[in-house]
């Protein structure tokens, strides 16, 4: 997947016209470099990096700036609003809302990341080597896609809650990769059949590499546009998957908090309370909102044709 | 193109089948329906326990295979066996799936429909200010669980009946219950209780939807054949309606069926929080209680769900597309 060319000399014709710097003929910039500038030019996207990565100094940074932890109670205090003492006002109990609400950010973006890490690489792996491989191979790795895309991820998760209940987070974090790789890989499969008969894998197959080795050196890289933005894009299917988990009991278990059990606990006072619910679920939209402009963004950048 | 249906609806009926296994099989052997007698005061005898297990085949004992052997026979006559507690998975599954359908077949209908027309609408106008409003409303749906956009009508609703004074929405419940009237005074109540509940789910699908469809028309109105249907002299609604919509509206047949997975997720959610006592608030109720027989059927229900919605949209690319009809 090269830059076409008439993008490079559209690039470079644009600048001819602004009086900038006279035309360099002999540099032409890189195809990171074009992504890069393609990506800045994008002011929504552009403006969702920038809140995501104050979302991220907010949820790690952000719990030193208060005297209080999200274990701590504060008993002289209970249900009251925002306030200097506690900025986004305190629970039933006296825990502070928003040291409650940075840990549940923590968690909820360690376990998209992870999640989407993990499962995009799965999906590239069993995508590739069912498309490369075709044959019984292709057959039985697909059937166990469309087996699992049968059940939907969640209540399969769901039914599987209780291996991981106190034991370590990690695990959910495998099981949530485990259900949500299908449609990525169906996408890779495709992919990797059109680049089968290409010529430099007919090349690199004559020279005597191995099917493996002709997929990570030559298939999965010619792919990495896709996966770079369907790993994006399913940061925020994760945390919409992992919040939602977690809102019925089925993911991170208490003590610990994520966004999804902060929300879960401030629903039925939404009303009434609006502060228990209010910080939590607005940062968790805004969270998938920057995420996904992101991820549109950089589809924009790395595969221009796609008309989106 | 019969036969190729009919293959499809045999090899839908074995996944079915096999998954509907394959939850049983997880769910037995991750849920405990035991612990369910273990914090009872005073604790019951040993015998007790192991006697009510073994009645409802739900004895962690009994090896796997065997309870699995004693449920797909049983299932085999669709019967899905007892909860815990011994009240029948069947009967509960008879009260609860009406609900469940209601629901979902009115948003399915009403959130595809809505979701395509909107989304061909942008795709007509793009660029000018209503594509950009839908794009930035949708785009922002899409990124709300369904779980926040819920709670965000609620609010509304509850703004709505303190502004108005009556109580024009209701969000618990799908009905008031011990309501005494006639045909009319119900069929209000139902609805003012269906409004926010299908909202939610409309709502989301229509965001979905509206955003895949203005991508697949926006492919296709820049192509030849609408540009000749408009200038052998076609009226530019019908060029639009009867060449390019038709068009762009296969790639969505297509995530139609992709979709319906998240579609039943989002339905949980709201049962949930509306406190509708449909399929979905069910399964977490079911899980929670360790109820093997009963999150293996809501996810049989599922399964069948979503393979007939892979049927549904092969049928729809069979109508929109004439070269399958041929080829197969």
């Amino acid at each position: 997947m090269s830059v076409p060319t008439e993008q490079v000399i559209g690039r470079l014709a644009d600048q001819r016209p602004g009086g900038g710097p006279p035309l360099d003929e002999t540099r032409v910039p890189s195809r990171w470099g074009v992504v890069l500038r393609r990506f800045l030019g994008r002011r929504l996207a552009l403006a969702g990096l920038v809140v995501l990565a104050g979302l991220f100094v907010l949820a790690f940074v952000g719990p030193y700036l208060t005297p209080w932890t999200y274990t701590d109670k504060d008993y002289a205090a209970f249900l009251s609003g925002p306030s200097a003492d506690h900025w986004f006002g305190t629970t039933q109990t006296g825990g502070d809302v928003y040291a409650l609400t940075v840990r549940g950010m923590q968690k909820s973006l360690i376990i998209g990341l992870l999640v989407a890490l993990f499962s995009t690489g799965l999906a590239a792996i069993v995508g590739s080597f069912a498309g490369y491989f075709g044959g019984w191979v292709d057959r039985t790795l697909m059937w166990m896609v469309e087996l699992l895309l049968v059940l939907p991820a969640f209540l399969l998760v769901a039914i599987l809650s209780p291996l991981f209940r106190g034991r370590t987070w990690l695990l959910f974090v495998v099981l949530l990769a485990a259900f949500l790789w299908m449609v990525t890989a169906r996408i890779v499969r495709g992919m990797t059949i059109s680049l089968r008969e290409r010529e430099y894998v007919l090349a690199a197959r004559y020279m005597g590499l191995s099917g493996p080795r002709i997929i990570f050196r030559h298939i999965l890289p010619n792919i990495s546009s896709l996966l770079i933005i369907d790993a994006t894009l399913n940061v925020s299917a994760a945390i919409i998957a992992e919040t939602g988990l977690s809102y019925f009991g089925f993911g991170v278990q208490p003590p610990d908090v994520s966004l999804g059990t902060l929300i879960a606990d401030g629903t039925t006072s939404a009303v009434t309370f609006p502060w228990l619910f209010g910080f939590a679920a607005g940062l968790l939209v805004l969270i998938v909102l920057s995420v996904n402009l992101v991820g549109d963004g950089l589809r924009d950048a790395l595969d221009p044709t796609s008309g989106a | 193109m019969a036969k190729f249906l009919l293959r499809r609806l045999a090899s839908s009926i074995v996944l079915v089948a096999i998954a509907a296994s394959l939850a049983y099989v997880l769910a037995a052997a991750s849920l405990s329906p035991r612990s369910n007698f273990e914090g009872r005061n005073p604790p019951p005898p040993a015998a007790v326990v192991e006697r009510e297990l073994e009645a409802r085949n739900l004895n962690d004992r009994t090896p796997i295979i065997e309870r699995y052997g004693a449920w797909a026979t049983g299932l085999v006559r669709l019967d899905f066996g007892e909860s815990w507690d011994g009240t029948s998975v069947n009967a509960e599954m008879a009260r609860r799936i009406g609900v469940s359908l209601r629901l979902l077949i009115i948003a399915t209908i009403l959130g595809s429909v809505l979701g395509v027309l909107v989304g061909a609408w942008g795709a007509v106008r793009q660029h000018r200010f209503s594509d950009h409003a839908i794009t930035f409303a949708s785009f922002v749906i899409l990124s709300t669980p369904v779980f926040v956009l819920a709670v965000l009508l609620e609010i509304v609703a509850v703004g709505v009946n303190d502004a108005t004074g009556v109580s024009v929405f209701e969000y618990t419940g799908e009905f008031t219950p011990g309501l005494e009237g006639g045909f009319w005074t119900l069929a209000v109540d139902r609805l003012q209780h269906l409004v926010l509940p299908t909202l939610t789910l409309v709502l989301a699908q229509i965001a979905i939807f509206s955003r895949y469809q203005r991508n697949a028309m926006l492919d296709v109105l820049g192509s030849d054949f609408v540009r000749t249907a408009q200038a052998k002299g076609l009226r530019r609604r019908t060029a639009l309606l009867k060449h390019a919509l038709r068009t762009a509206l296969i790639p969505s047949a297509t995530f139609f069926a992709y979709n319906f997975g998240l579609l039943l997720i989002g339905a949980t959610f709201i049962e949930t929080i509306f406190g509708w006592h449909g399929m979905g608030e069910w399964f977490i109720e079911s899980v929670r209680r360790n109820d093997v027989n009963a999150v293996a059927a809501v996810s049989c229900f599922a399964a069948v769900l979503v393979l007939f919605a892979g049927l549904l949209s092969d049928l729809a690319y069979a109508v929109l597309d004439p070269r399958i009809r041929v080829g197969a």
